[in-house]
């Protein structure tokens, strides 16, 4: 079928209750029961739940071929629980196996043979970038990856189109009951966001940590009462690379042109006002337009009342200087963020589910006002890629894009009009990660094209000396200066769906032509 | 076109494959490329070649493109005249002129050129940076010295150091160069501009020195990078009343000149034809800055 | 123009592009990496061969490694690369062959 982002899914992967696109609030009040996990009560006098190690604990999970593992990715690049899990997987010959992460990067490498030999069969995931990314692409792994967004896996997980059967939670402290945090001990990684999902949903819990405290642990993200298993390890990560020391602020001349750019777009909408609510993401010009908010602020005499997301250094600083009146955290990025999570009492952990799951009662992604966002591609019909690259290969995350550019009523896109040669406004992006239909602004550095959908912001926009140009304007501008690109050539096998929010099928990914 | 408003004049590394195609998205009122010392002695062959690509095929919307060669000491600056011209350049920016004859040779070599390419012979505008006591000393013979010449500008950095003196937030060191400068631009009829400012993170001092040299009569300044443009160009935007007394001084002065009548009063002040320039040249500014959108100009 | 000796121009650079240029005896021989060959190979191909075309280039070994260059860059880094090759950087032929 043609799906409402206009992407041709093959009938192979639309059955039963798998749909194709059909609009970003088609499942609004959308009715279903959730799923629960298999659990067995521990009833009598317990001691502790510390096993030898994580072979220990993966044989008494009593993990089977074909089974389902999740893991998540709050230790971003020093992540070293993915890899010392599956060696030890492999190496019991377990194989068949379905990986739910939240994302996999380079920090996960070490997992590429373990695709090739089968050890893995499906990986469902935001990001996979680098090798496993190439991997994937390339057709190496039996079943074609999905590509879920943050709220996206939440929902996956709860409304059991997925099913956990083991969940392996690195935690930087727990108790010997599975009280588990993301704070304390030696790799702070601030929050535990993304497992707090798979704590409840997955029928057998492990919490790995290199740093037991005494009960309790409190207060816990992940609960001792979900937790089956408790692992000692020497190292669960690389705290240098778990939270960057500081996220240095762009002196790219470009990135900050943009987020001037994109800060001038915000505060000319009805929106910005007393109590506003905001999310960046952490690349250069997103974080520049966090710091350039605050003269605007000061004139209109104004405060934002709460940031969601992945909160950094200017974020945390805003709110010391009275800016922002609450922090909604699921996932620190730097240290500033880390430490202010542990210390600050209006800086909030949440769950993935109550930051973007479209289906439960209420995401904060739905409350918020802006968001500002990168893109790979956009196309003239605002669909926006930021999974593919520019030579076909899966390299990016979706993260919270898919679910904040829905549930914001104005979603900022901002982007460089080419990288390299690369034009990123073209006439069609290489698969469709957020639809169109949820972006309402786009920002480079030659111009700023607003979604005809949204007249009232063009009318707000439009008496300002913001350079408005039409999305078709900004494509030639791009196609003016490096030519117009040719189609990537692909060959028949998907090797990836992109699924949408809320569990449709917005496009499908295939294997870039020639590529082994 | 020699007079027209030049707030910024913004540098930028011909050799940096990353950067030529977009300065004009920043809004500079002209763009430098710039073949002296932001090129690496080894590389001069490269970004020569490099700058008639990008003349013959970048598009820079209009905005103004200067060429600053390589100085009259180097082995370069011959080659560099015939790239620039052949490609097309508005002007050529001189560096380390020290007098009047400095010019005029480049201006036999630019002559050649524009016969040798075939463009049109004295449509290659010169400017020339005074980068030494001399020059300073200079200065009105070097306004005086060719038609072609647009304007004049200090270049700090090199003067500082043949002065002796330390280069301060302040200014004092080059108070007196800044001062001969725009007397001898004035009065020789050619713009002048001031030095760059090199501590892009100091926005303060930026702003500071900007306001002082617009008071002084500067028409702008040499820019290094594009974040410094919307400061400068702030600095040269008329207040609203400005621009309203402006408007109000060329509406009566041209009324009044149909009745032959030279001295009124406007808002309250002796107004006399003579300021029509003045309030021109602020409406002009205006507009450079997107504040006037009226039909005076 | 003949190729004299092996020459090198440009960076590797994101947005730039190295070439280096060798002399052969078998007319063009391109060997092309780019960052963005799957959307623009053809078209730095030929904007590498209309440059040698136009400097009347017939016989050279190319190694041209991509970096997302622009057009223009691509020109002037073979341009560079050829002329260094014959040891020329003066009175080079501005105009319709560059």
């Amino acid at each position: 079928m043609i799906n409402k982002a206009g992407r041709d899914i093959p009938e192979e992967f639309l059955k039963e209750d798998q749909e194709g696109f059909q609009g970003q609030y088609y499942r609004n009040h959308y009715e279903y029961k959730k799923a629960a996990p298999r659990v067995k009560g521990a009833v009598g006098p317990q001691k502790s739940k510390l096993v030898k190690n994580i072979k220990e604990a993966v044989e008494k999970c009593g993990l089977k071929d074909g089974m389902c593992i999740s893991f998540h990715h709050h230790f971003r690049n020093g992540d070293y629980i993915v890899s010392m899990v599956m060696e030890v997987i492999h190496d019991l010959g377990i194989k068949d196996l379905t990986l739910c992460a939240s994302s996999l990067g380079a920090a996960q490498s070490s997992i590429v043979p373990y695709i090739e030999d089968g050890t893995i069969i499906g990986i469902s995931s935001s990001g996979v970038r680098d090798e496993i990314g190439r991997a994937i692409s390339s057709g190496k792994l039996k079943n074609p990856a999905i590509i879920r967004s943050h709220g996206g896996r939440v929902r996956a997980v709860e409304a059991g189109d997925i099913h956990i059967d083991v969940a392996f939670i690195g935690a930087p402290t727990s108790d010997a009951f599975g009280n588990a945090r993301g704070k304390g001990g030696k790799s702070d990684c601030g929050v535990l966001a993304y497992s707090v999902v798979d704590s409840r949903y997955a029928d057998k819990v492990v919490v790995i940590t290199d740093t037991l405290v005494d009960t309790p642990n409190f207060p816990a993200s992940i609960q001792g009462v979900d937790v089956d298993y408790v692992v000692k390890v020497d190292e669960i990560g690389d705290p240098r690379r778990i939270a960057s020391g500081v996220l240095r602020m762009t002196q790219d001349p470009r990135e900050l042109y943009i987020a001037e750019l994109a800060t001038k777009c915000l505060v000319a909408t009805e929106y910005f006002e007393d109590g506003f609510t905001f999310q960046t993401g952490g690349g250069g010009a997103p974080l520049a337009v966090t710091r350039f908010l605050k003269p605007y602020m000061d004139e209109k005499n104004i405060k934002m009342g709460w940031a969601l997301g992945g909160i950094t250094q200017p974020m945390v600083e805003l709110m010391k200087e009275g800016y922002i009146k609450a922090l909604l955290d699921c996932q620190s990025f730097d240290m500033a963020s880390v430490e202010s999570v542990n210390t600050n009492s209006r800086h909030f952990e949440i769950s993935t589910s109550q930051y973007a799951n479209p289906l439960n009662k209420g995401a904060f992604v739905n409350q918020l006002d802006f968001v500002i966002l990168g893109a790979l591609e956009v196309d003239l019909d605002f669909n926006v890629n930021v999974v593919q690259g520019s030579d076909g290969i899966i390299q990016g995350a979706p993260g919270g894009h898919v679910d904040t550019a829905a549930g914001s009523k104005v979603s900022i896109i901002v982007a460089p009009l080419v990288r390299s040669r690369i034009p990123t406004i073209r006439d069609r992006v290489t698969s469709v990660t957020t639809p169109g239909e949820s972006v309402d602004i786009v920002v480079t550095e030659y111009g700023v094209a607003i979604n005809p959908a949204r007249q009232d912001l063009i009318h707000s926009l439009s008496s300002t000396d913001i350079p408005l140009r039409t999305i078709e304007e900004l494509r030639n501008e791009a196609y003016a200066l490096v030519g117009e690109p040719r189609d990537i050539e692909f060959e028949n096998q998907v090797v990836a769906l992109v699924e949408y929010r809320d569990g449709t099928i917005i496009d499908v990914i295939r294997r870039p032509k020639g590529l082994e | 076109m020699k007079n027209r408003i030049r707030r910024t004049m913004m540098f930028l590394n011909t050799q940096r494959a990353s950067l030529v195609k977009d300065p004009y998205v920043y809004g500079p009122d002209c763009v430098i490329l710039d073949l002296e010392d932001a090129v690496a002695e080894g590389e001069k062959d490269s970004a020569r070649i490099q700058l008639f690509n990008t003349l013959k095929y970048a598009d820079y919307h209009g905005v103004e493109i200067f060429v600053r060669i390589n100085g009259l000491d180097t082995p370069y600056y011959k080659e560099d005249i015939r790239a620039s011209v052949a490609g097309g350049c508005n002007g050529i920016r001189i560096p380390k002129v020290e007098q009047a004859s400095d010019v005029q040779y480049v201006e036999e070599l630019v002559v050649a050129a524009e016969k040798e390419f075939d463009r049109e012979v004295g449509s290659t505008m010169l400017m020339a940076a005074l980068e030494s006591p001399l020059a300073v000393m200079n200065a009105y013979e070097i306004c005086k010295s060719s038609r072609r010449l647009m304007g004049v500008a200090l270049s700090a950095g090199d003067f500082v150091r043949t002065m002796h003196a330390k280069r301060t937030t302040h200014g004092a060191e080059i108070f007196s160069a800044r001062s001969q400068i725009v007397l001898a631009a004035r009065a020789a009829g050619v713009m002048a501009f001031d030095t760059v400012h090199t501590d892009i993170d100091d926005v303060e001092t930026l702003k500071r020195d900007t306001e002082l040299i617009r008071d002084m009569g500067f028409d702008g300044k040499s820019v290094i990078n594009p974040r410094q443009i919307a400061i400068i160009h702030d600095v040269f935007t008329p207040s609203e009343k400005e621009i309203r007394h402006a408007e109000r001084i060329i509406i009566a002065l041209e009324k009044n000149k149909k009745k032959g009548v030279g001295v009124l009063v406007v808002d309250g002040k002796m107004v006399d034809v003579a300021m029509i320039e003045g309030a021109k040249r602020t409406l002009e500014l205006a507009k450079a800055s997107n504040k006037y959108r009226g039909s005076l100009i | 123009m003949e190729i004299k000796h092996s020459a090198l121009a440009g960076t590797m650079e994101s947005s730039d592009v190295q070439v280096m240029i060798e002399p052969s005896n078998n007319g063009i021989e391109l060997h092309l990496e780019s960052s963005v060959l799957a959307q623009y190979g053809e078209q730095i191909e030929k904007t590498i061969r209309e440059v040698l075309e136009n400097l009347g280039v017939s016989n050279a070994r190319l190694i041209v490694r991509d970096k997302g260059a622009l057009d223009c860059i691509l020109r002037a880094r073979v341009q560079t690369a050829i002329f260094r090759a014959n040891d020329k950087v003066e009175n080079l032929p501005w105009g319709e062959m560059l």
